[in-house]
């Protein structure tokens, strides 16, 4: 199903990931995220924004354990555990945080 | 009870594009390592190209999964084989392949080297060690 967007329409898969990951604008997440009823804080863009740049330098959506160790190293303990990562996505902070940066399905997720 | 934990090896044979051989099995190593999978991955005849440095698509409309590889360290995939044999037939060296490492969070994420460049009887060795084969 499609989602709009300010104006424009975004083509989604059947679980809604974004067809086309070059069409992703921040306001998709938000968006996204409002359906969801979330409120997306900086803390939470920190962990979108993160996500794009692997997808940038690897061409994979990191599955969630790669995902907590590689914030771990990144944005220090504290940030890098499923606790803090599933307080943040409480569908799964690979899951749900790859759907709001435009990304894949992680690989290996079911 | 103990567990047994079984030794996968994924052999990689084909060239990189071409057929669809080459990304599966990557999918289906990233796959098998997130799930905790000791996985070993082994490259071969044409298979050496897939850990070519500056692979181009764009003539061939495919997508340049080439950077995937270098995730492979992030999955806990740490080793790697590459026939020795292979590359001197292809007229390659160790040179012309990425720098794949993996990082030892037990060593203050010191950087360790992923690939070893093997003989064809160590390669015939290693199969012989593995409990799984998987050949792609």
């Amino acid at each position: 199903m499609p989602i709009e967007v300010n104006g424009k329409m975004f083509e989604t898969d059947e679980e809604g990931y974004l067809a086309n990951i070059n069409d992703w604008e921040p306001g998709v997440a938000t968006v996204m995220s409002k359906e969801d009823d979330l409120e997306l804080t900086d803390e939470h863009w920190d962990i979108i924004n993160f996500l794009r740049e692997y997808y940038e330098e690897y061409q994979i959506a990191p599955a969630v354990r790669v995902l907590t160790k590689a914030v771990g190293k990144k944005m220090g303990k504290d940030k890098g555990n499923s606790k803090y990562l599933y307080g943040l996505f409480p569908y799964g902070p690979a899951k749900q945080a790859c759907r709001y940066a435009g990304l894949p399905k992680p690989t290996g997720c079911v | 009870m103990s567990e047994i934990v079984k030794q996968f090896l994924y052999l990689n044979r084909r060239a990189p594009y071409g057929t669809i051989y080459a990304w599966e099995s990557l999918e289906v190593v990233l796959i098998g390592a997130a799930f905790d999978q000791v996985v070993s991955l082994a490259f071969l005849d044409d298979g050496v190209f897939q850990l070519t440095k500056q692979q181009d698509t764009t003539g061939i409309g495919m997508k340049n999964f080439s950077p995937t590889y270098a995730a492979l360290g992030d999955y806990d995939v740490k080793k790697i084989f590459v026939e020795r044999e292979s590359l001197e037939e292809r007229g390659l060296t160790i040179d012309d392949l990425q720098h794949l490492t993996w990082e030892d969070e037990d060593d203050d994420w010191a950087e360790k080297d992923s690939i070893t460049v093997v003989s064809r009887a160590e390669m015939a060795a290693l199969m012989d060690d593995a409990d799984v084969i998987f050949s792609f």
